[in-house]
């Protein structure tokens, strides 16, 4: 029944908070910071200045290059600001701020039913690029770029992401059983612009209303089937993905296309539906306000550029709160400030109450890391070489492959912080690898 | 490390109610030595101490149960120092040390004062019958401090086998007793065991001469159990371990000189139960060998690793001039744990071939 991985862990669901929980709509706020990085790929350039009028879904960022993606306002209005501001990467981007008009109108040509069928490839991958769609799961990249892969390298399946298994986080599972019709469109459309003959959404155990769900939308379609995945994390992670699913293994250091296969998010393939149908830019998405700190969790589709802070006043802070995280306590980002916006990768804001911090010792080379790590990498190795800060045995071991699911931090009795390590182990070889390249380039000094 | 504590107070039990109040000195003077030196060098580098982890504590337990009944004072002292300070800390502390800390204590120990070492052993059947008469605990106690030099099973068989080899190759096969004077060299061998047999269930339970912790094998059984499946342990390093030593104690061949000058080997011919239950090997199984600082990072590492233990016991026990090796074999292959690490690296997921 239930395919799987090797390694991962098993944490706590904690989902029951808000998974029943249907969809609201969250209220459209009075302003919006949008930031120009939202995606993987070249910073956004600003097309609109201070006092230009802006209208809702109208691109207010430029791409940067081929592997970017564009940015809208998400609400009609003014631009009072165009400046640095707190973002939830720990630093200060560039954002453009609007104050709204309160009449949130959409802009000229946009919100338009079209015709699926009689648009071609190329037409779908434009609206795709247009929309600025990148993927919802978190890791915001550029979607019209992983479906325009080289011709080299053909495609004949495309997984749906629909596993979800960060603990807390419910949004993906609420718009499954909520919207899987629009979802099932999405995916026929990337099958097309694929020119791939198998579709395959993927969906964890614990959703099992959202696996009967979509089993009854793609009744009617051959070429597309549901698939149950054991509960294990991180089966949503995708190279664990394509292999529970398929048995194909992304070689290390490359990408899913290598193995004919497309992997993308149930969010990202709504938001493409809604793109290449009625021509709506990635203005908005689901996401789940959860936690022991908030009063009221719930799930939400806010409007990118919203305020954090806002939300939670929405949502209520227990006093005893004092942690704040965007995304899932695995793999989210904690945060030092309120005062950050919601952007297009924002699945889950997640508060905790009386979190506490805790010092770590040293490695006691038991080898539940190895057990645990999904990539069958060494983290006790690379822990300890990052922790010595030495740069060549970091750079001899495997840790360009980590994706930093947390896994190994989970189990580890001596509480490392293994992830921590890794993200300054990899910032080392960058700047090693810059130190080389600029090596390279200069010109040997003259000997005196 | 507390639980792994709370576990080894078992045996620890046991081996003070059958040993006598010699073995509860050993223990607390172990313990007190290897925690002592532990706050002593944290406080001389002035840092933060590392006893409350109770690693500190464990090793003065396993050192006093590797050390027998009887040990003069100087002996658990100065193992928990050298334990504590020399194989644990001079190589960075909890985490860094390459040697089982009690293990390489007691070798150390071996090497300074191999006297002691070897002969205080007390003989615990005597124990159990005087028990049994006075009726009262602390009377006995004090009544049976000095040890007697008995031999332990394993020293017993291995001691029995010696002089037989020597009785014939000197000629003097007449001195033995007729019951060893027969044809069959199989036969022999099995008679030689009876002789100096203690029964399975003596073994299992403890009733036997020996080290202060390693004769209760039921109760190590008990707490080793409990350790596998609370996960403080695997199950990959003490059941190959065990298994290897069963497997090759009963399949090497053991050298009988047979009268007339010529020396039979006799393979297949072990007790593979008597050397699993007897010595210091349920112990070193459960509670030495699978310290994980010193053993590999893989499974298939500690597998290797646990094969190589139980070889090099067995090689010791029947070859070797100790009767005992479990000791010197886990020393030996936590020595190749490096080696065995960087040779069994976890294979990326995907990794493509070069």
């Amino acid at each position: 029944m239930a395919q799987t991985f090797r390694g991962g862990i098993h944490p706590p669901e904690m989902k029951e908070a808000t998974s029943e929980m249907p969809l609201k709509v969250a209220p459209v706020p009075d302003e919006v910071i949008i930031p120009l990085v939202q995606h993987i790929g070249a910073p956004c350039n600003p097309i609109v200045d201070k006092g230009d009028q802006v209208k809702r879904g109208q691109m207010v960022g430029e791409p940067g290059g081929f592997v970017s993606a564009p940015v809208h306002a998400s609400i009609s209005g003014t631009v009072t600001k165009v400046e640095p501001r707190p973002h939830y990467l720990g630093r200060k981007i560039p954002a453009i701020v609007i104050q709204s008009d309160g009449k949130d109108e959409w802009a000229d040509g946009l919100n338009v039913e079209a015709e699926i069928g009689s648009l071609s490839r190329e037409q779908l991958i434009e609206r795709i690029q247009s929309a600025g769609i990148v993927g919802l799961g978190g890791a915001t990249f550029p979607t019209h770029v992983k479906l325009s892969p080289p011709n080299n390298s053909p495609i004949d399946t495309v997984i749906l992401n629909g596993a979800e298994c960060e603990p807390y986080v419910t949004c993906d599972d609420r718009i499954m059983i909520e919207r899987p019709n629009d979802i099932v469109e999405g995916l026929k459309i990337m099958m097309k612009v694929l020119n791939a003959n198998t579709g395959i959404i993927g969906i964890e155990a614990n959703k099992p209303k959202a696996i009967e769900t979509l089993r009854e939308a793609v009744d009617k379609e051959p070429s597309i089937s549901v698939a149950t995945l054991k509960v294990k994390y991180p089966q949503g992670s995708e190279k664990q993905l394509i292999y529970a699913l398929t048995r194909r293994k992304v070689p290390a250091g490359g990408l899913p296309m290598a193995v004919g296969v497309v992997n993308q998010n149930v969010a990202t393939t709504l938001a493409v539906y809604y793109a290449a149908k009625y021509k709506k830019p990635l203005i908005e998405r689901a996401l789940t306000i959860t936690g022991d700190g908030v009063e009221q969790p719930g799930n939400y589709m806010v409007r990118v550029g919203t305020s954090v802070r806002e939300l939670l006043d929405m949502a209520g802070m227990k006093p005893e709160a004092n942690k704040l995280v965007l995304g899932g306590p695995m793999m989210g980002l904690a945060q030092y400030t309120q005062d950050i916006s919601v952007t297009k990768g924002t699945n889950g804001i997640l508060v905790i109450a009386n979190a506490e911090s805790w010092d770590h010792t040293a490695c006691i080379r038991c080898g539940s890391c190895v057990d645990a790590c999904p990539m069958n990498l060494n983290p006790s190795e690379i822990s300890i070489a990052c922790e010595a800060s030495d740069v060549s045995a970091i750079k001899s071991t495997q840790i360009l492959d980590c994706f930093e699911c947390g896994s190994c931090a989970y189990v580890c009795p001596s509480k490392r912080p293994i992830v921590h390590w890794v993200k300054f182990g990899k910032a080392e070889l960058s700047k090693l690898k810059a130190q080389n390249q600029q090596k390279a380039v200069e010109p040997v000094a003259e000997k005196k | 490390m507390w639980t792994v504590a709370a576990v080894l107070v078992l045996p620890a039990v046991y081996g003070v109610s059958i040993f006598g109040l010699n073995a509860l000195i050993t223990i607390l003077i172990s313990v007190a030595s290897c925690v002592a030196t532990e706050f002593a060098i944290y406080g001389l580098f002035r840092h933060k101490t590392t006893v409350q982890d109770g690693s500190a504590v464990v090793t003065g337990l396993l050192l006093a149960f590797v050390l027998p009944p009887a040990s003069p004072w100087y002996v658990p002292l100065v193992g928990g120092v050298f334990a504590i300070a020399v194989v644990k800390l001079a190589f960075g502390g909890l985490g860094y040390n390459i040697w089982n800390p009690a293990l390489a204590a007691r070798a150390f120990l071996l090497a300074c004062w191999s006297v002691s070492l070897v002969s205080t052993w007390t003989n615990p059947v005597a124990h159990v019958r005087e028990l049994r008469r006075t009726n009262d605990q602390l009377q006995m106690i004090s009544t049976r401090v000095d040890g007697v030099t008995a031999a332990t099973p394993l020293n017993a068989r291995k001691r029995a086998l010696a002089v037989y080899n020597e009785a014939i190759q000197k000629g003097r096969e007449q001195s033995l007793p007729p019951a060893f004077r027969i044809e069959d060299p199989k036969e022999i061998l099995r008679r030689l065991n009876v002789a100096n047999k203690t029964s399975y269930l003596d073994l299992l339970v403890g009733l036997r001469g020996g080290c202060i912790g390693e004769t209760c094998v039921v109760l190590l059984l008990l707490g080793g159990t409990i350790l596998l499946i609370r996960g403080y342990i695997k199950w990959y390093i003490p059941i190959p371990y065990i298994a290897t030593v069963a497997l090759l104690t009963w399949a090497l061949p053991v050298r009988l000189e047979m009268p007339g000058g010529a020396a039979r080997l006799i393979a297949f011919a072990g007790d593979p139960l008597f050397h699993v239950l007897s010595g210091g090997l349920v112990l070193g199984a459960f509670f030495m060998a699978t310290d994980m600082v010193t053993s590999p990072l893989t499974q298939k590492g500690c597998i290797i690793f646990a094969v190589g233990c139980g070889l090099m016991t067995a090689l010791i026990r029947i070859y070797g001039g100790y009767p005992e090796g479990v000791c010197y074999s886990i020393l030996l292959m936590n020595t190749a744990t490096p080696l065995i690490d960087r040779y069994t690296k976890p294979k990326t997921f995907g990794a493509v071939k070069k």
